[in-house]
């Protein structure tokens, strides 16, 4: 009797599957798949020393300005953020972008050239590995604009249903010039204030791009770094008072915290407040003030009068600050308030938004 | 923005602002019913621009702040209930009842969403067939069209898991109330624009009748507003009363017949109890027996829920133009939009918050 | 209570049964119900309100209201040269 053999299709390895195409658990775990993933995906595009080097805190080399007989000592700018921008893409821009800029712009506002980023990532089980590269290159593309390096990094990875795709959060610090002081409590009665271009386009491309208030545009995130615009607005004028990026809460919530903080009132020409057309119908149908939506890619600066005519000269002829104009003035009333003159001539308070800024139907 | 910009335009404000002064010679009080009109006027600084003489007093044209605590008790325990999508336009979610609101239910798990239109809560409906889709109808007449739009499409699509929680009130009853009430000071109303694109305004003619009140139906531009109370001042001061139109651009006496019809096969008359006022007889809209298996208060049986209005509030005298939001003692001190005592200061819309986020404190 | 504002119809459609259409707000486009406009063309302008027309803008009534705003400036401008009053 002839025994019948199960035909054998050839030799067959348990070896775990490499998982190229969706991040698991197990890549956030700190063995070898993590290493893989950070070899694979982080490393290449950020490659410096530091980074390299592997150690558990980049170390970098930095010139500390020192003075004859004293210990040298030097101001940092540190800021962090978490980023958790939903859709992770969206016309202009993606959380990648963002987690860049966003972070460049709070070190730069202080007056500071931003020099090292350091980037957490919390990665949701199953997210897309061709998205996490996209994201990735968009960060590279930032970095290089913005001339910073990301010199240390964390990945986790949590389950799915947590995280929504992913998050990110980067620190980032910089050295403030010893001439330079800038900060929110010093704005003066008498500064102008400056606008780097119109407001509300970050805030209506993110709402358009989540779907569900069902309005389609052609407005693009604003997201951009502005150190370098920063930059040559210092090198031109030492008496800058005030630099702020409206970010969430939009210009009116910037502008309302540098009043309280300097107590000075604060009083803008609602004419001259630049907004694209298509942003103001979107508020138009929503019902929203484009004074309250955010903005990642402008600045608010506050100086003497006499600077502002220069200052503005360069920053329109400097990227991202082209559409530069002055919108108002600060006054030692009301202290702490801001007013903005309407296009009837009116005066109105502009004041902080409460909570979430909803769609209204009346 | 065309049929938009035109009415900002700042040298025809000025021109309708000196006719205004003009006219006026006496002191006058002015009732603009909608919300969303003492919205502009106040974004707009307009009552700054107007002479002294004019009083403009604010309607109760809010339906956020008017909707029943009782029915914000009954939509909080539906959409604290498991297997419920609970669906509203945006600014109800702040609205507190007796200690809650909708953003808490959200935070603790509830599926609260905010829809942009009824259609979206119909096609949530559609599209989760396991879940029951329920959406808060309020609104005055203009929202009304589209919420029984969407009872009829969900009829049409064979829907089993959608209803609606009715929270309507009409203007015409409510002028009514607050013109027979005996501590009355409005003397002329700015009619709401756009709840008379939908209804017209055949209605007024027999109030304006009964009460010698001029009626002017306002849209919501700055110009639009002026010239709406431009209108009534000259009533007044040459001693008119009649029903007239200032948004001649989307209103009709008739209104929209086919929007009316359609609100007449889904809904009826019926009591309505208004925040802060109390009941005013056939001042709302309820859902017909018709319908009764879309109405979310016979879908949900959320029985007697005690709700406790705040004593210090005196919303209901804002809203009956009797007092000014400055005029409460509570007013930006304990009672502020991220803690509101009452109604008015909820809505975006309601006065409180109107005066709150645009000047006076 | 009624944020409303005009749209111009670029587009009609069924949907569900329903006639429904695309319209343009300057640079921002949305879907709204053109049931209760029946008579709605492309290029008619509609008042829309959470999702709905309720009405189309009537030009020839905007054109007059304007119009007549303008007379009342005019009047205003020859009294008072230049102020704001």
């Amino acid at each position: 009797m002839t025994q019948e053999f199960p035909s054998i299709q050839g030799l067959v390895c348990p070896v775990p599957l490499p998982h190229q195409d969706q991040i698991l658990l197990g890549h956030g775990s700190g063995g070898k798949m993590s290493h893989d993933l950070i070899n694979r995906m982080f490393i290449p595009p950020f490659d410096n020393p530091s980074l390299r080097a592997g150690d558990d805190a980049g170390v970098v080399q930095i010139l500390l300005e020192e003075t004859t007989g004293k210990t040298a000592t030097g101001r940092l700018a540190i800021s962090t953020d978490s980023h958790v921008v939903w859709p992770l893409f969206f016309p202009g821009g993606d959380i990648g972008r963002l987690a860049i800029c966003g972070t460049v712009n709070d070190v730069a506002m202080m007056g500071a050239q931003p020099r090292f980023l350091s980037a957490g990532f919390v990665i949701e089980e199953g997210f897309r590995v061709d998205a996490l590269s996209m994201i990735v290159a968009s960060m590279q593309a930032a970095v290089q604009e913005a001339g910073v390096e990301i010199v240390a990094g964390d990945t986790k990875v949590v389950q799915k249903g947590k995280a929504d795709g992913l998050y990110i959060t980067t620190t980032g610090v910089g050295i403030i010039p010893s001439n330079i002081e800038i900060g929110g409590a010093r704005a003066q009665p008498g500064d102008v204030v400056i606008l780097s271009g119109s407001i509300g386009d970050h805030g209506i491309a993110v709402l358009a791009a989540r779907g569900d208030l069902g309005f389609e545009t052609e407005v693009q995130s604003d997201v951009a770094p502005l150190n370098y615009l920063v930059q040559s607005m210092l090198q031109c004028s030492q008496r800058i008072h005030v630099l702020r990026d409206p970010t969430r809460g939009g210009l009116a919530t910037s502008l309302n915290e540098i009043a309280r903080q300097s107590k000075v009132g604060i009083i803008i020409d609602g004419v001259r407040v630049p907004v694209k057309p298509a942003v103001a119908s979107a508020c138009e149908l929503l019902g929203f003030d484009p004074l309250y939506i955010a903005n990642e890619g402008k600045l608010i600066a506050i100086l003497p009068e006499e600077d502002a005519d220069n200052v503005l000269d360069v920053m329109r002829q400097t990227r991202y600050g082209e559409g530069a104009v002055v919108i108002g003035e600060v006054k030692d009333v009301p202290e702490g308030r801001v007013l903005m003159k309407t296009a009837i001539g009116s005066t109105r308070v502009v004041d902080i938004p409460s909570g979430e800024i909803l769609p209204r139907i009346c | 923005m065309k049929h938009l910009s035109e009415y900002r335009d700042a040298d025809l404000v000025r021109g309708v602002l000196g006719e205004i002064k003009r006219t006026v010679t006496c002191p006058w009080v002015i009732m603009e019913i909608c919300g969303g009109q003492t919205h502009a006027i106040m974004r707009y600084g307009l009552d700054q621009l107007l002479p002294q003489d004019l009083e403009l007093v604010h309607g109760p044209g809010c339906p956020v702040c008017v909707t029943s605590l009782e029915l914000i008790d009954k939509a909080l325990a539906i959409a604290s209930q498991p297997g419920v999508i609970f669906t509203s336009y945006g600014d109800m979610l702040r609205v507190p009842s007796s200690g809650n609101d909708l953003f808490s239910i959200r935070a603790s798990g509830g599926d609260v969403r905010v829809v942009y239109t009824p259609l979206d809560a119909v096609k949530l409906a559609y599209q989760n067939p396991e879940k029951q889709v329920v959406f808060f109808a309020i609104g005055f007449e203009t929202t009304a069209p589209a919420n029984c739009m969407s009872v009829l499409q969900a009829k049409t699509m064979g829907l089993e898991n959608y209803s609606v929680l009715v929270s309507h009130v009409r203007v015409p009853p409510a002028m009514k109330a607050i013109l027979s009430s005996p501590h009355n000071r409005v003397q002329g109303f700015l009619a709401a624009g756009h709840v008379c694109a939908v209804m017209g305004y055949w209605e007024y003619p027999p109030i304006v009748e009964q009460y010698k009140v001029p009626v002017v139906v306002t849209g919501f531009e700055p110009l639009d507003i002026l010239q709406g109370i431009l209108l009534t001042l000259r009533q007044l001061e040459q001693g008119r009363a009649e029903a007239e139109n200032a948004y001649s651009r989307v209103v009709t006496f008739e209104g929209n017949r086919k929007a009316q019809a359609i609100i007449d096969q889904v809904f009826t008359d019926c009591d309505r109890k208004w925040r802060g006022i109390g009941i005013i007889p056939a001042s709302g809209w309820c859902m017909r027996d018709e319908y009764a298996k879309f109405d979310a208060e016979k879908r949900f049986p959320v029985s007697h829920i005690n709700s406790e209005e705040s004593t210090i509030c005196i919303a209901g005298q804002i809203l009956q133009g009797l007092k000014k939001p400055i005029e409460c003692p509570a007013f930006s001190g304990r009672c502020t939009p991220e803690n509101p005592l009452g109604a008015t200061m909820v809505s975006s819309e309601g006065a409180c918050a109107a005066y709150y986020q645009y000047s006076r404190r | 209570m009624c944020l409303g504002i005009p749209g111009k119809i670029v587009e009609i459609y069924q949907s569900n049964g329903l006639r429904m259409g695309k319209l343009d707000f300057g640079g921002v486009t949305r879907e709204a119900c053109l049931e209760y406009v029946p008579e709605a063309k492309i290029g008619d302008y509609a008042l829309i309100h959470v999702g709905f027309a309720l009405n189309l803008v009537s030009e020839q009534e905007a054109q007059e209201t304007l119009e007549l705003l303008r007379q009342i400036s005019e009047i205003e401008n020859s009294l008072q040269p230049g102020e704001i009053g």
